[in-house]
């Protein structure tokens, strides 16, 4: 321990003020049981935080051998000062659908990661993967050899792959949940490990699951293919249980308002009226459903969980396309596929994965996202010629507003090939 | 229970005999060969199948929870239409952790969970408990966890009508594209906003995330408040090193407003090279060329900081998700602990609290007042910056005679 070298670091030090958690202190109490590392890590970000710039260099290639994935090279810019960071490069690490671990695993691994690495981790990623931070080049072939063999583990993806799937918690723990969210998860996981670890795509492509369409892994704001659970027979009503909320014995939104005095629950004001398509009322005692007007929104099932509940018939709405910002802006997925059953193995769901891969592989360009290309060639042409679907009202918010349609010459009576000269026997010109 | 029986031959069923083995480090030495690397290569094989690490209440009560309930801030009951119930209490992590705290995770699951724990798509941590006793011991035993400098390692929160944990990015941690920290401001906004994360006093949930570049890795755009790192100066061009590391086409062509030319330059040395030149009032700070070109480096003391956007959502309840929308343009860096982030975040949240109605988002609340009232009532100042002139830009612009009056028009009469 003698050798162990910390930096002042005044400016991190005030990071370990307040209530929520201190990564400075975790990474600090790291250091002092003996890890270099860690003093060199916090040393480098302390130097950061004076110049307030980075102190990591772009880039570097680094992987394992026969993975285009996976492992993310990171060298210091300051190897002199902070040597035992010199190289420290990142292994994503493919999660176990929604974030399940027993304490066995997790010691295990710590014991793995504390021999091969820095012992720093993300739990997780934003993209889902269990993020190992922190080791030399050199290290990167025996830590995969140690996940593939001693923990079954395998790397996540990165660059123009498909990235890990991920998904919410779906029927582990939520009854809102109209899909198998880890099982989907894991199948696509483990279906398309040759798209995860080699990359033969423009650019990434990421596949999110959630169970409702509250969307806890935010599936629409970040997924190309979001897989949102719905369902599209009734919301079951225990009308008993409505009651219960009218009268105050159950707690409106499962109590998570509790904290404020919103007054004495009214079921017209917070949940009849502030339904977005009206289509809920009461009869008398009865609250009463147009299902065929609902939208499921989730808003009155969110405030009664105990009254409402998802129908039985349920599946997925999929949609294509979204992204964050870089670089034609911000996208949104877009709603593609209005229902479809999700029950293993899920074929229908892959039989459309192919026809979106084919397309996005021919005629996306390097680094186009396929929500781009949607935009590029246009939606229509992608849900009618490449997926071959119908075309309906639900994929617009609404009706185009300019009147510019490409008409194709097979939709005119005649085609477009005509004679000039008739047109002008007709018209002088 | 789960029907995982197509699965059993999958390579990672097995997950519970491979845990029985103790950790072997010197397999990899002994076993794998550089000369050799597919000898004994296992490869495509995913991660384990998710039901090994559920807990036996899960396990027996896979989709057939009935209902939930929020017994405080932090701490839900679920109840089972087999009769099972079972608590889970939600903990903040700062997403980056050690192993030194993933082993004491280990312990209190040991503890207290039949040794399972799981980690929320927002980067906390769930206890899952099925005895009321256990419960209480568990609380109490978390409450009382805390670092050497007094923050508390697991503090329980984030549900409900409250600020649940920020994602976020790596920030100068470990990332080269960065315009500012993620971990460290997450903190200091997170300190700041204590009395939401343990609390449910709001009028709806009030997402926060970060990302510490335009790259968003963490996809910050949907969101009730998005903290956002951002350039503002335009790249250098190392014409020195920029054939060397770079593919010239590839930088020019990642220009979303075309301000990269191709230029023939001469060195100090004489020497002609192909590099770049980029037109600086085309640059809109992006940085997608130094993600291309490592001769393009673009992070800089003064022209680095914060935006701030707000009134996105992810959720479909009510109204449609939207995107957050630029409020604070620019905020520097101050460090160590962002002390104007903070106090804006403050001034939202705040004016958010008091104007909003019940089960109102954010931006729903923005949209319903009018976006002239939102700056009035946050007291944040509308600038240019917010007037978009990018693509798509139409889809913001005001074509009504409906508006407010509001301090805005009232000084221009």
């Amino acid at each position: 321990m003698a050798d162990l070298k910390k930096h002042d670091t005044p400016l991190l030090n005030e990071l370990k003020k307040g209530p929520f958690p201190s990564f400075v202190d975790d990474l600090e109490t790291r250091a002092n049981s003996g890890v270099q590392c860690c003093y060199d890590l916090l040393g480098q970000l302390e130097l950061s935080y004076n110049h307030k710039e980075t102190h990591w260099k772009h880039g570097g290639i680094v992987g394992v051998f026969g993975y285009g994935g996976g492992v993310i090279g990171r060298y210091s810019d300051a190897p002199k000062e902070f040597p035992s960071i010199a190289h420290f490069h990142t292994l994503r690490v493919n999660q176990p659908a929604s974030k399940f671990y027993n304490s066995r695993f997790l010691r295990k691994l710590c014991d793995m990661w504390d021999h091969r690495g820095s012992g720093i981790c993300n739990f997780h990623g934003s993209t889902g993967d269990m993020i190992l931070i922190g080791t030399s080049t050199d290290q990167l072939e025996p830590t995969f050899y140690d996940l593939s063999h001693q923990f079954d583990m395998d790397l996540g993806g990165s660059g123009s792959n498909l990235r890990t799937p991920s998904c919410c918690m779906g029927k582990a723990r939520c009854e809102f949940s109209c899909l198998d969210t880890q099982a989907i998860t894991y199948d696509l996981t483990m279906t398309y490990q040759d798209e995860l670890h080699r990359p033969a795509f423009p650019y990434k492509f990421k596949f999110k699951t959630s169970g409702c369409p509250n969307d806890c892994v935010a599936a629409i704001a970040r997924a190309c293919t979001s897989i949102i659970g719905t369902w599209r027979d009734n919301i079951r009503i225990d009308q008993k249980a409505v009651q219960a909320y009218i009268g105050g014995e159950l707690k409106p939104n499962a109590g998570a308002f509790s904290d404020r005095d919103w007054g004495a629950f009214d079921i017209q004001k917070e949940v009849i009226d502030l339904c977005p398509t009206r289509c809920m009322w009461m009869d008398g005692n009865e609250l009463k459903i147009d299902d065929r007007e609902c939208t499921r929104c989730m808003h009155c099932i969110n405030v009664m969980p105990s009254a409402l509940r998802p129908g039985v018939d349920c599946g997925a709405t999929i949609l294509n396309g979204a992204k964050a910002p870089i670089l034609e802006g911000a996208q949104m997925s877009t709603l593609i596929i209005p229902f479809m059953k999700m029950e293993y193995p899920y074929q229908e769901f892959k039989d459309y994965v192919e026809l979106m891969w084919d397309w996005w592989m021919e005629e996306g360009k390097n680094r186009e996202r396929l929500g781009e290309l949607i935009q590029r060639q246009g939606l229509a042409h992608y849900i009618i010629d490449i997926l071959g679907r119908e075309p309906i009202p639900q994929h617009v918010r609404e009706p185009r507003s300019n009147p510019y349609p490409f008409w194709k010459e097979e939709e005119v009576p005649g085609g477009w090939t005509r004679s000039l000269e008739d047109f002008r026997k007709r018209h002088a010109a | 229970m789960i029907d995982t029986s197509m699965y059993k031959d999958d390579p990672g069923y097995n997950i519970q005999e491979l845990l029985d083995k103790p950790y072997d480090p010197e397999l990899a030495d002994r076993e794998y060969n550089p000369d050799k690397p597919m000898a004994g290569r296992l490869t495509d094989q995913g991660p384990p199948h998710f039901e090994q690490f559920f807990p036996e209440v899960i396990k027996k009560n896979y989709g057939k929870w009935l209902t939930h309930e929020f017994l405080q801030s932090g701490v839900i009951k679920y109840t089972s239409e087999t009769g099972d119930v079972m608590w889970v209490v939600r903990c903040a992590t700062p997403r980056l952790v050690t192993t030194n705290l993933l082993r004491e995770i280990a312990d209190i699951a040991d503890k207290f969970c039949e040794g399972c724990c799981r980690w929320t798509t927002r980067n906390s941590l769930e206890w899952h408990v099925t005895d009321e006793g256990t419960l209480k011991e568990l609380i109490e035993f978390l409450n009382n966890l805390k670092h050497p400098g007094g923050s508390y390692k697991f503090p329980i929160g984030g549900t409900g009508a409250g600020i649940t944990n920020i994602v976020h990015t790596q920030g100068w941690i470990h990332c080269h594209t960065p315009a500012t920290d993620a971990s460290g401001m997450v903190k200091s906004v997170m300190d700041d906003m204590f009395e939401y994360w343990n609390s449910h006093k709001l009028p709806a949930k009030l997402r926060i995330s970060m990302a510490c570049c335009l790259n968003m890795c963490g996809a910050v755009h949907c969101s009730d408040i998005a903290l956002l790192g951002i350039h503002r100066k335009p790249p250098f061009v190392e014409d020195d090193r920029i054939t060397g590391v770079c593919e010239v086409p590839l930088a020019i062509a990642a220009c979303p407003t075309a301000a990269i030319k191709p230029a023939t330059v001469e060195l100090a040395d004489g020497k002609k090279v192909k590099s770049v030149r980029v037109k600086n009032e085309r640059c809109m700070f992006c940085g997608n060329c130094y993600t291309m070109c490592p001769a393009m480096p673009l992070a800089d003391e003064e022209g680095d900081g914060v935006a701030i956007l707000a009134g996105g959502k992810i959720s479909n309840r009510i109204t449609r998700p939207s995107f957050s929308k630029l409020i604070v343009p620019y905020i520097p860096n101050e460090l160590p602990r962002f002390d104007s982030v903070c106090k804006i975040v403050r001034q939202i949240v705040e004016a958010y609290e008091k104007g909003a109605n019940k089960y109102e988002r954010l931006g729903d609340w923005a949209t319903r007042v009018g976006w002239e009232r939102f700056f009035e009532q946050c007291n944040l100042p509308f600038t240019d910056k917010s007037i978009d002139d990018y693509r798509l830009a139409y889809d913001t612009y005001h074509t009504t005679t409906q508006f407010k009056w509001s301090s805005h028009t009232d000084k221009m009469m």
